[in-house]
């Protein structure tokens, strides 16, 4: 789907999206000649058939996740069906905290029991993947323990305010 | 049932795919008076006009769809297809059975369940319990005791729940086909099937489903890739015989070269024996096979050993010395020497 402004003989571009959270899509197409803007609407039904193709429109703000569109899409998923990767493996002489890696020391992260709370919440077709990017987010600062503190620098800092 | 109306396709590599004639109806549409309309006044550029994809990154998804499907697929050696067109003829069975003689012959195999609303496969080669392990660059699929790795709906359902997908509950037929070919699409391009030698896929019943995993494949550019070779698996009964020429003639439309016809429940063991008795009054596979125009691949008579065993996640394949064993086995080696295979024969 292509938007063109007629009075300029341009094609519109996407600048913008809403979605108010019932099934509709509100997204903004502006013209880069006037700067005329305008909204293109879809029922839920539309917005569906958008999504069943496993994309988004204006792309995604979150990284897909391997069979993202089967594991969000399944009306009755089973809870245990996927298992995080396995820990890296911890050299013994090097106590708890680091492993060879040729970009940086990963180090073993755990969660507060606040912060497994925090992340109960969090849809269950997601919480995977909303998982990942928390844990490799404190592997990327050295954190080791995983507070609700520690999600929302998380948040803030890769600008996930909508998690 | 139709009656040798297509020409016996062997097993050649075909470089392009067949040439689609258009038909003058279609050719000559263009012919047609048009009307005049305001946009027509005032020149407006049409969709193909407009290059680019307005910065809406659908386009560019799509896109890196299609790459993961491609980049998944260069590691399979071989893709291996059992369909049948009909319903309860025993393809699922075929499947895992095939798949672990296969294994057994130390071939990497990974089996793709297609039936997203029937799936079996899960349970036929043991990978129940088996959990998905996240990865980065995808899902580690299940392994079962023959060594076979897989991926089902089985494995990502509650128990006991049929396949329902999230969305409005009205004019589900609206959305629900491309939901499902999106995730037989992740079936592949998402689970990290690794370096193997065949990708068997397990395709649901309907002639429909096997057009839709033909397009799948071909999404992968920018060669009209094509299973390697499949298998149409059939019953002795002119119903299922009908259905299977169905099925043959759109794969032959779609230019898939190598097609071989399986006949199941081909007459049944007599238990403790070799002699296999009669067990449909319809025409037989070979039968079916010279209807059809195909070539006949294998013969698998009925042995409750084997379906016993397969029910319980431990498929029989080429193990032992049994009759049903042979004909895996044979049919095995047929697989291993064809297009694709592993001493696929030059």
């Amino acid at each position: 789907m292509k938007f063109l402004c007629v009075q300029c003989d341009e094609v519109m571009s996407f600048s913008d999206r809403d979605l108010p959270g019932d099934g509709t899509i509100t997204a903004l197409f502006s013209c880069g000649a006037c700067g005329r803007d305008m909204a293109m609407l879809t029922n839920p039904m539309e917005t569906q058939l958008v999504t069943s193709l496993g994309v988004e429109i204006g792309g995604r703000t979150v990284p897909e996740q391997p069979l993202q569109q089967t594991r969000s899409k399944l009306d009755a998923p089973r809870d245990d069906a996927f298992v995080d990767e396995a820990e890296p493996v911890v050299k013994e002489d090097e106590g708890s905290s680091a492993v060879s890696d040729p970009e940086f020391i990963r180090i073993r992260v755990t969660w507060s029991p606040e912060a497994t709370d925090r992340l109960g919440g969090v849809p269950r077709f997601v919480r995977g993947m909303v998982k990942r990017i928390y844990t490799e987010y404190a592997q990327e600062k050295q954190i080791e323990v995983i507070t609700p503190e520690v999600m929302d620098r998380a948040r803030s800092d890769l600008g996930l305010e909508g998690m | 049932m139709p009656s040798g109306r297509l020409s016996s396709p062997g097993c050649f590599r075909q470089s392009t795919p067949p040439v689609v004639l258009m038909t003058e109806l279609t050719s000559g549409s263009s012919k047609l008076p048009r009307k005049d309309s305001k946009i027509r006044a005032r020149a407006v550029r049409g969709y193909s006009d407009l290059t680019g994809d307005v910065k809406s990154k659908i386009v560019e998804q799509i896109g890196e769809q299609h790459a993961r499907l491609a980049n998944r697929l260069s590691e399979v050696g071989a893709i291996i297809v059992i369909a049948s067109g009909k319903g309860g003829v025993g393809k699922s069975a075929v499947t895992a059975n095939l798949a672990v003689a296969l294994a057994a012959r130390g071939a990497r195999v990974g089996a793709v369940d297609a039936d997203l609303n029937g799936p079996s496969l899960g349970k036929m080669l043991g990978l129940m319990g088996s959990q998905l392990e996240d990865r980065p660059d995808g899902v580690v699929p299940a392994a079962g005791v023959s060594g076979v790795r897989g991926i089902s709906t089985d494995l990502l359902l509650e128990e006991g729940a049929p396949l329902r997908w999230k969305g409005p509950s009205h004019d589900q037929f609206v959305w629900q086909g491309v939901t499902e070919a999106v995730a037989l699409r992740e079936f592949i391009s998402d689970v990290v099937w690794g370096p193997i030698d065949y990708l068997i896929i397990d395709i649901p019943p309907g002639t429909d489903k096997i057009g839709r995993f033909l397009d799948l494949v071909s999404e992968v550019g920018p060669s009209h890739l094509q299973p390697d070779q499949v298998l149409l698996v059939t019953i002795p009964s002119e119903v299922a015989g009908a259905v299977v020429a169905r099925s043959a003639t759109q794969l032959l439309e779609g230019g898939v070269p190598c097609i071989g016809l399986v006949g199941n429940m081909a007459g049944y063991v007599q238990p403790g024996g070799e002699d296999i008795l009669p067990l449909f009054t319809g025409p037989s596979a070979r039968e079916i096979a010279k209807a059809v125009g195909l070539e006949l691949w294998a013969e698998i008579p009925f042995d409750p050993v084997l379906g016993s065993r397969t029910d319980q996640g431990n498929p029989v394949g080429g193990e032992g010395d049994s009759v049903v064993a042979r004909v895996f086995s044979d049919l095995a080696d047929r697989i291993e020497h064809g297009p694709g295979g592993r001493d696929e024969d030059k």
